[in-house]
């Protein structure tokens, strides 16, 4: 692994390597509870804490987990810590704990959380592994937010609970329904893959033509640049 | 009695779909339905899984966990990722040429939410008896297993078809998603009739 800096590490799980719109990890929770803004921030936070924590924990024991056994040790870390937000929202926002149901323990087995034990705080040290946590916590969180928000507003022409189009707007109801959550995640993966097309054209017009006279050479050229602007 | 089971089994298999209305257990849905054999093998694996979870659940739920109620997740998720060692094993002692296809597949099932949401439904949502959670488990494998084979041949055929090339791959499966799962939606509804 090569070094990287402080804030490599904390700005890199937020938007360019962000967890469920590009490495496409954790998408259960980001498709099952999204169908308003408020359950996706409470599953977004919720999953924050127990990313930090566990984070946290794996990187500071990393002496002392076997290799063998390391994959069943960061998933009983991570069950502790489900554990305590479980209880936890339950005793402090009963409400949204109620409609999120089973899965808040289902963020056990997250492959957003396992990946990030397995690939960053197994090897980096505690306050490295903490950034990275935070990061992608931070990136989740956005991409939950971003789910439900289109969810909510076209399913139910409301924000957060406030009505924003008047009484005539005719809500989307399937926006809210599962097929919904399909449908929204795909379209937002072909929007930033639209975004990405255009910068990718604008910022590198001669690398295309080059790209198109010598393929073998230039393709690694065309594509190396815009993951580091982006 | 009999109705009953049978319309758990169905609920769980159609009805309430776990991939396609329920959202668990999409990590393989992506990831092993470019392919209707190994789709089905995948199937497969997960109904053994899922069967064994149910009967360890089960006995977890009833005979350790009203002594312990905070140790349900830990207890379930140690249960899950032991029998799927266990199958592991099995079946690279049994048939090392299934082994080798399902490959990194397998060690993944521990991490395949339907696992660990069907055990917990099983106890806490709606506190099955044995056969009823038996039937509960298959019919959930058996919903897994449909998705995945639905999905594997639409994609199948998707290949050769001209998408555009910005909605291919992870984009055009989600959207054929949407659509396969609204047309679970039809099902909705279908038990509370009779």
């Amino acid at each position: 692994m090569k070094p990287t800096t402080p804030t490599a590490d904390l700005v890199r799980g937020i938007w360019r390597e962000n967890p469920v719109l590009i490495q496409l990890l954790g998408l259960c929770p980001a498709l099952a509870v999204t169908n308003s803004v408020e359950n996706a921030l409470a599953m977004g936070i919720a999953t924050f804490f127990v990313l930090l924590g566990s984070s946290v924990l794996v990187s500071s024991l990393k002496k002392w987990i076997p290799g063998e056994v390391r994959i069943s040790t960061y998933i009983l870390i991570i069950a502790t810590f489900v554990t305590v937000a479980d209880l936890g929202l339950e005793a402090f926002v009963p409400a949204i704990h109620k409609e999120l149901g089973a899965f808040i323990s289902l963020i056990v087995v997250n492959c957003m959380i396992l990946g990030r034990q397995e690939a960053f705080a197994s090897k980096r040290p505690v306050g490295r592994a903490a950034l990275d946590a935070i990061g992608t916590g931070i990136g989740f969180l956005i991409a939950m937010v971003m789910m439900g928000g289109v969810r909510e507003i076209l399913g139910t022409g409301s924000f957060l609970g406030f009505s924003l189009f008047g009484p005539n707007y005719e809500p989307w109801v399937v926006m809210i329904l599962p097929p919904g959550g399909f449908l929204t995640l795909g379209f937002l993966l072909l929007v930033l893959a639209w975004v990405e097309r255009r910068r990718a054209r604008s910022a590198k017009p001669d690398a295309a033509m080059s790209g198109a006279a010598r393929p073998e050479t230039a393709r690694p050229d065309a594509g190396t640049p815009d993951r580091s602007a982006a | 009695m009999n109705q009953n089971v049978f319309w758990i089994l169905l609920s769980a298999m159609i009805v309430n779909n776990f991939t396609l209305m329920m959202f668990l257990g999409l990590c393989p849905f992506m990831g092993v339905s470019s392919r209707v054999g190994t789709a089905v093998r995948m199937g497969l694996a997960n109904i053994f899984v899922l069967t064994i979870t149910a009967i360890c659940a089960w006995f977890l739920h009833n005979f350790v966990l009203p002594y312990a109620p905070y140790l349900r997740l830990i207890s379930f998720i140690v249960v899950i990722a032991s029998m799927v060692q266990i199958t592991e094993m099995a079946i690279k002692k049994l048939s090392p040429a299934l082994f080798r296809q399902l490959g990194i597949f397998l060690p993944l099932i521990t991490t395949n939410c339907a696992i660990l949401g069907m055990a917990l439904w099983q106890t806490t949502k709606y506190d099955y008896t044995l056969i009823q959670g038996l039937f509960y488990a298959v019919g959930a494998g058996l919903g897994l297993t449909l998705a995945l084979v639905l999905m594997a041949s639409i994609r199948e055929n998707t290949e050769l078809s001209d998408v555009p090339s910005l909605a291919k791959g992870t984009a055009l499966t989600l959207i054929i998603a949407a659509s396969l799962s609204l047309a679970f939606m039809g099902f909705s509804g279908l038990g509370s009739a009779s």
